[in-house]
């Protein structure tokens, strides 16, 4: 018997207005999977993401969290059993990094010391100082620094499933590979469900348990980072396994010399 | 304190009244705009049609001058005040207060609307989405996200109103409202350009120190100070109380004397308090009212006293553009005072304040000018000078009639500035006052009227309603009746004029007392 899916979509179209975003799409997840969607922009990626946790209602088909109809769940109970970090983070900017973390427990009406202690806690986990980030306003961080207090305030309820949607783009090639790995470790850790959209192929590549090629609002491609390295029928996942390949190559030319 | 000059002597004895009244009368218009402006703002934060329609119809009322918005109010709360008095068997008072304080709310609205308006559809919508995806209710995100971040351009728009709203207070003063606007309006007729000076400092400073103590909340809102936030409300608290203190504990005057806008006007108010203070009666006085809106505030009770002119009634009122006889018109004028609108006529003070024209002495001699009649012909080669209402009057309409006047230019003015514009041929003519010094201090003569196209004048004492069977009121006042020669309200209105420490009206008018005191023991 298979593993139960935490999140599933059963031939779902989302359409705005003559748009049709997604179009009759069907895709399991699975616990502690960490899925990551890629595609070209306007491929239905983000409506995808915003139908798992409400923020868009789908137009046809059922969308399921933890075999539940989503339709039939309150959707603010919903989001705050959910992780989610927004592509342009999204922090309060009134709000020191504390209160921000604080936010979805303090929504949940916990007592104000395990509030407390669970933003110490997060703040080590996304490796924040306490003294230096504690107090302090969005405005006063770089930028990896704010999303890595996005990252704690998505976990700070202790979800089991956390969105993301582009979480690492607007960083420098350094803090988003030391971002990313370190957001990998945590799902390992937790044993998160991820479901992470990134329009870097290289990331997704190695980030991912499994990647999903999203094009016109269906399903193109679907498979391991490394059946879909091997196997491209698809013209359009060739290019996009294109580069990275290229780069790959590249590298290890320049590392132990070109293949004899 | 010796050396103070006397004029800032009774500035300063004014100005727990004027400050207290003023500070009532802002802030509660503030705090009515404020209170309006929020719940707006919110509603029409995700209805950008009714957002358009509000803040359109708030641009509109900032686009009427302050002056005029504040005018408006008092005919139509006059129509609603004797509307309920039909309806409800209850009116109420059109007069100062409430009139100021809706102008005013009006006033607030748009800043306080525009700000909360921006701040709440300008926020980074990456954030509103934030709101909603960690789990926010549409209310939560509005007190958690939305406000917090909107609340500094608000605090913004708050200020901006509470600047407007405690300048454009001063204005409230023709509709019988005190404020601050007493000293200016008091001090631009009677020429103490010390009063005008307090006035406008002390509104500049009132107006400094608000912004300043809601400027000390906005940052500590930004901040989150919560000891800021306090100490601006506690300031802010502390100027209202310490305004209104001295308003509250003042026991409320018995009667209440009314004054046009014109220096003779404030002098005869001031006799009146001092002939009630003399007969041991409390009185206050609510000077610089329109002229318009004088005569109802007597008809329905808003003041007790004040003095008129009959051949202002009897032209403005009775509708007449005819002259009559002095004595003749001063029956006609009390009958239907006393009919049609339940005022009672105390008596004529002895002397006429009647519109006469007037030029220069030399300029009327080298033109052979000695009476309209004259004038006529030279007129298309003049220019004239009158007040705010002259040109607007029935007794001009009759006079240029009469004599078929028609002048190159015709200028409105100050009373103050027409007279010296005269004497420094700016204009050739004005349209002066037979009470007033001025014509013989710059040497103008009055023209001749051949064809009685102006009417008498006549001072009258004039009671409200509810005064009708008083019996304090009428004695106190009964020894200024027919107690006034022109030759003495002249001299008075002169002696008003020096800008010396003895030139306040309250001066003049002990001199006056004297002088009638003094003849009476001859």
């Amino acid at each position: 018997m298979p593993p139960r899916p935490v999140i599933s979509f059963e031939r779902v179209s989302k359409t705005h207005g003559a748009l049709r975003a997604l179009d009759g799409l069907s895709l399991a997840v699975q616990e502690r999977e960490f899925l990551a969607v890629v595609g070209p922009s306007g491929s239905g990626k983000t409506t995808l993401l915003r139908l798992v946790n409400r923020l868009t209602e789908a137009s046809e088909g059922v969308v399921r969290v933890a075999g539940e109809d989503v339709r039939a769940v309150d959707p603010i109970g919903l989001r705050r059993r959910i992780g989610y970090v927004f592509q342009n983070i999204g922090l309060f900017p009134h709000m020191t990094v504390a209160e921000n973390i604080a936010i979805t427990p303090r929504l949940l009406a916990w007592d104000k010391g395990t509030i407390a202690a669970r933003v110490d806690e997060l703040i080590g986990l996304v490796r924040l100082d306490r003294a230096r980030h504690r107090d302090r306003f969005p405005h006063q961080l770089s930028g990896g620094e704010r999303q890595r207090v996005g990252v704690a305030r998505a976990l700070a309820a202790k979800p089991r499933i956390v969105l993301m949607d582009e979480p690492f783009g607007a960083l420098d090639p350094l803090t988003r590979d030391a971002l990313g790995r370190d957001y990998r470790g945590l799902h390992d850790e937790l044993g998160l469900t991820t479901v992470m959209i990134t329009h870097d192929t290289l990331e997704a590549l190695l980030l991912a348990d499994r990647i999903v090629v999203i094009r016109d609002g269906r399903i193109i491609a679907d498979g391991t980072p490394h059946a879909l390295m091997r196997e491209d029928r698809d013209p359009y996942v060739r290019e996009l396994m294109q580069m990275p390949r290229r780069q790959a190559e590249r590298l290890r030319d320049l590392t132990i010399g070109p293949p004899p | 304190m010796t050396g103070l000059d006397p004029r800032v002597a009774e500035a300063l004895a004014r100005l727990p009244d004027y400050l207290g009244s003023h500070v009532l009368v802002s802030m509660t218009a503030l705090a009515l705009g404020v209170a309006l402006s929020l719940p707006v703002a919110l509603a029409s934060i995700r209805r950008p049609a009714l957002r358009a329609v509000v803040l359109a119809l708030a641009s509109i009322v900032q686009t009427i001058p302050g002056l005029a918005l504040l005018a408006l109010f008092y005919p139509l709360l006059l129509g609603l005040s004797a509307l309920s008095e039909r309806v409800l068997g209850a009116g109420f008072s059109a007069l100062g207060f409430l009139p100021a304080v809706l102008a005013l709310t009006l006033y607030s609205l748009l800043p306080v609307l525009r700000n909360a308006v921006a701040g709440l559809t300008g926020i980074d919508p990456a954030v509103n989405e934030a709101a909603l995806g960690v789990g926010m209710t549409r209310r939560q995100a509005l007190w958690m996200v939305e406000l917090p971040l909107a609340l500094p351009i608000v605090m913004a728009g708050i200020r901006t109103a509470a600047v407007w709203v405690v300048g454009t207070a001063t204005l409230a003063t023709p509709i019988g409202q005190t404020s601050l606007g007493n000293y200016i309006f008091a001090g631009l007729q009677t020429q103490n350009w010390v009063f005008v000076l307090f006035g406008c400092v002390a509104a500049a400073l009132l107006a400094l120190a608000v912004d300043q103590l809601l400027a000390l909340i906005e940052s500590g809102l930004g901040a989150r100070r919560r000891a800021r936030v306090a100490l601006g409300i506690l300031g802010l608290s502390l100027v209202c109380l310490g305004a209104l203190a001295p308003t509250w504990s003042r026991p409320q005057a018995r009667y209440v004397i009314g004054a046009k806008t014109f220096g003779e006007q404030y002098i005869l108010a001031a006799l009146i308090e001092q002939r009630l203070r003399d007969a041991g009666l409390s009185a206050a006085r609510r000077e610089g009212l329109g002229s318009g809106v004088i005569l109802e505030a007597l008809a329905t009770n808003g003041i007790d006293v004040y003095v008129d002119y009959t051949g202002t009634i009897w032209a403005n009122q009775l509708q007449r553009d005819d002259a009559a006889p002095r004595a003749e018109v001063l029956a006609a004028v009390a009958k239907w005072l006393q009919e049609r609108r339940g005022i009672k006529t105390l008596g004529d003070l002895g002397f006429e304040n009647a519109y006469a024209l007037a030029m220069p002495r030399r300029r009327a001699e080298a033109l052979g000018i000695r009476s309209i009649a004259d004038l006529a012909r030279a007129a298309p080669q003049l220019a004239i000078a009158g007040d705010y209402e002259f040109f607007s009057r029935p007794e001009w309409a009759a006079i240029r009639s009469a004599y078929g006047l028609a002048f190159r230019a015709q200028r409105q003015m100050q009373p103050e500035f027409m007279y010296p514009a005269a004497a420094a041929g700016d204009v050739d003519v004005v349209a002066a006052y037979t009470s007033e010094g001025r014509v013989a201090q710059y040497d103008l003569v009055v023209l001749d009227d051949p064809k009685h196209a102006i009417p008498p004048y006549d001072a009258i004492l004039l009671l409200a309603p509810r005064d009708a069977n008083d019996r304090a009121l009428p004695d106190a006042l009964r020894p200024l009746v027919g107690a006034i020669d022109v030759a003495l309200m002249r001299e008075a209105n002169l002696r008003a004029t020096g800008g010396g420490g003895d030139s306040s009206p309250e001066a003049v008018a002990r001199w006056i007392l004297e002088k009638i005191g003094s003849r009476k023991d001859k």
